[in-house]
C-alpha cells in the first residue's frame, strides 16, 4: 500500500492557512510532527510519499527538519514503519535537500515525471545497483551481478546495503525500488 | 551634555564604521543625537544598522533628520521614519508615513522579532523579487528561490540568536563605485547578543585564549558552527547556505559582529577576508550582495559533483 502526504496541505492545517512556503524551523518541525502522526495513524503503510509539489520555498531549516528527521525516524530502529520516498521536488529545492542530506549521511528516493531519484550521500557502488534495480527491478542478485559485471556476491552485499537504508525494497519477486507501483504486490 | 555623533553623507557599509566609532567613545547614560542631517544616500544597511543604533543603549537617542528633500523622500519611502519615530526622538520634518512603491525598495525595513515575521517577509517579497532578479538585474529564474531562502536564513538568524528583533530591508541600486552595475542588497541587522555570546551559550563550547569575536564569526560562517549544534548536527546550515549562495551568484557576504567583520569576496571587490578591532558594537550585522549579470556571463554551478543533477532512468 502506498500513502500519499500531500505537505502543502499539511503546512497550512498545521500552521497557518496563508503560508506556501517551508520556512523556519519551528514551522518545519510542526509540518514534520503533524505528517508522523498521521503516518502513525494510518498504520504500517508499506510506502509513504511525502509530495512537496504544493510547496513553494524550502529552506534549509524546514529540508532539516522536514526531510532529515523524518528519514532519521525511519532509519531508527524503534522508528517509523514501511519505506519513506518523496514525489514533487523541484528544482529549488534541491539544493537545501541535498545539502541536509549530506550533513546528515543521508540518502532519499524521491519521484519526478514517473521515474524514480535518487539524491544524498550514496557511495558509487551503491548508486550503481540502485540504478540497476531502478531500471531492471523487481531483480536479484544473481540477475543483477551480470547486467553490472559484478560477482552475485558483490551485488548481494550491495543490495542489503541499500535495502538496510530503505532505498530499496525486497519483495516476493526480487529488489524494487520503493514506490514502484504497478511491481509491488 | 549631548554628545553628536554624525552621520556620513554617503551612508553604507563601510562608512558606517564612523558611527560606530563615534559611538563607542560615548559613556553608557550620555545623551545622544544621531545628527543625520548631512546625509544624502543610505544603503539599507546604513538604514538598518541606523536602527540598531537606537536599539543599543538603554536612554533613548535624539535623531536629526536629513535636510535634503530627496533623501527624506527615499528614507520614508524605504519605512525608515516610522521605525525611527518608535526609538528615536525624532528633530526636524518628518514625513508622513507613505507605503513602499518604488522599484528599487524591493522590500522596505521590516523588523523581525519571531518566525512568523520570516514567513511575512519571504512570502511579501517573491513576486516582486522574481520580476527584479530577473527582469533588471539579467540573473537566472534559479535566483528567486535561493533569493528567499537567503532572506529567510538571515532572517531566522535574528529569531533564533539575537535575543533582541532586529531588521531585514532589500533594495536595488546602481554601485557605481566599484561595479558600475545595479546590484541587489540585503541588509540583516540587529543590536543583539551577537555571533560570540551565542556561540558561548553551547553546552559543547570550550573556550580558547584566541576565543573572540573572529573566531566566533569564522566558526559560524566558515564552518557552520551554530551554538544549537551539540546533539543536532543539523543545525548551521544557514549561513553555510548563503555563503553558498553569494558564491553562485558571484556576490559578496559580510558580517560584523562584536568587534570583527568577516567578508566572502568576490573578484570585483576588494574587501580583506577578516577585519579585526573595530569598535564594538553589540549584535551582528550583515550584508548581502549580488550583482547584475553582464551578457551571457555563464552562472556558477551549484556544485563541482554531479550528484546534485537530475539524474533520471527509465522505469
Amino acid at each position: 500500500m502506498t500513502v500519499n502526504i500531500d505537505v502543502g496541505t499539511v503546512l497550512r492545517g498545521t500552521v497557518c492557512d496563508l503560508y506556501s512556503n517551508l520556512v523556519t524551523r519551528p514551522t518545519g518541525a510542526a509540518v514534520r510532527t503533524a505528517i508522523e502522526e498521521q503516518v502513525l495513524e494510518l498504520g504500517a503503510s508499506v510506502v509513504t510519499t511525502i509530495d512537496f509539489s504544493q510547496v513553494n520555498l524550502l529552506d534549509f531549516s524546514c529540508a532539516d527538519e522536514i526531510v532529515a528527521k523524518l528519514l532519521l525516524r525511519y532509519a531508527s530502529d524503534d522508528g517509523l514503519p514501511g519505506f519513506l520516498t518523496f514525489r514533487g521536488i523541484h528544482e529549488g529545492h534541491i539544493d537545501p535537500i541535498e545539502t541536509v542530506l549530506e550533513r546528515h549521511a543521508l540518502a532519499l528516493v524521491s519521484w519526478h515525471e514517473g521515474a524514480a531519484e535518487l539524491f544524498g550521500a550514496v557511495d558509487d557502488d551503491e548508486r550503481l545497483h540502485w540504478e540497476a534495480v531502478r531500471d531492471h527491478g523487481p531483480i536479484w542478485a544473481e540477475s543483477l551481478a551480470p547486467i553490472l559485471a559484478v560477482t552475485e556476491a558483490f551485488a548481494a552485499v550491495q543490495l542489503e546495503r541499500l535495502r538496510g537504508r530503505r532505498l530499496i525494497m525486497r519483495q516476493d519477486d526480487g529488489f524494487a525500488v520503493p514506490g514502484t507501483a504497478a511491481r509491488v504486490s | 551634555m549631548t554628545s553628536v555623533i554624525s552621520v556620513p553623507p554617503s551612508l553604507d557599509e563601510q562608512s558606517f564604521e564612523q558611527v560606530f566609532e563615534q559611538l563607542a567613545l560615548v559613556p553608557d547614560g550620555d545623551k545622544i543625537l544621531v545628527d543625520a542631517r548631512h546625509a544624502r544616500w543610505a544603503s539599507p544597511y546604513g538604514l538598518t544598522a541606523l536602527l540598531c543604533v537606537a536599539q543599543s543603549r538603554a536612554d533613548r537617542m535624539g535623531f536629526a533628520v536629513p535636510e535634503h528633500a530627496d533623501t527624506v523622500s527615499y528614507w520614508s519611502r524605504t519605512g525608515f521614519f516610522r521605525h525611527a519615530a518608535e526609538l528615536y526622538d525624532m528633530h526636524g520634518t518628518v514625513p508622513r508615513a507613505r507605503d513602499a512603491h518604488e522599484s528599487d525598495v524591493l522590500l522596505e525595513i521590516t523588523p523581525i522579532t519571531k518566525s512568523d515575521d520570516v514567513h511575512g517577509v519571504v512570502g511579501r517579497i517573491q513576486q516582486k523579487a522574481a520580476d527584479i532578479l530577473h527582469g533588471q538585474l539579467n540573473l537566472d529564474t534559479a535566483i528567486t528561490g535561493a533569493f528567499g531562502m537567503t532572506l529567510s536564513e538571515a532572517c531566522q538568524n535574528i529569531v533564533e540568536h539575537a535575543g533582541l528583533g532586529g531588521w531585514v530591508a532589500v533594495q536595488t541600486y546602481k554601485y557605481a563605485r566599484r561595479l558600475g552595475r545595479r546590484v541587489v542588497v540585503i541588509a540583516v541587522c540587529d543590536a543583539g547578543v551577537g555571533f560570540r555570546k551565542s556561540l558561548e551559550s553551547s553546552p559543547g563550547h570550550r573556550r580558547s585564549d584566541r576565543w573572540d569575536d573572529a573566531m566566533a564569526l569564522e566558526d559560524a560562517v566558515l564552518r557552520a558552527v551554530s551554538r544549537f549544534r551539540h546533539g543536532d548536527k543539523g543545525r548551521g546550515q544557514g549561513l553555510a547556505g548563503i555563503r553558498r549562495f553569494v558564491g553562485r551568484w558571484d556576490g559578496k557576504l559580510s558580517v560584523r559582529s562584536g568587534t570583527s567583520r568577516i567578508a566572502i569576496t568576490p573578484d570585483w571587490d576588494e574587501d580583506v577576508p577578516m577585519t579585526e578591532g573595530l569598535p564594538f558594537f553589540p549584535g551582528a550585522q550583515m550584508q548581502v550582495t549580488i550583482p547584475e549579470r553582464l551578457g551571457d556571463a555563464p552562472v556558477r554551478p551549484r556544485t563541482a559533483g554531479a550528484s546534485r543533477a537530475r539524474a533520471r532512468g527509465p522505469l
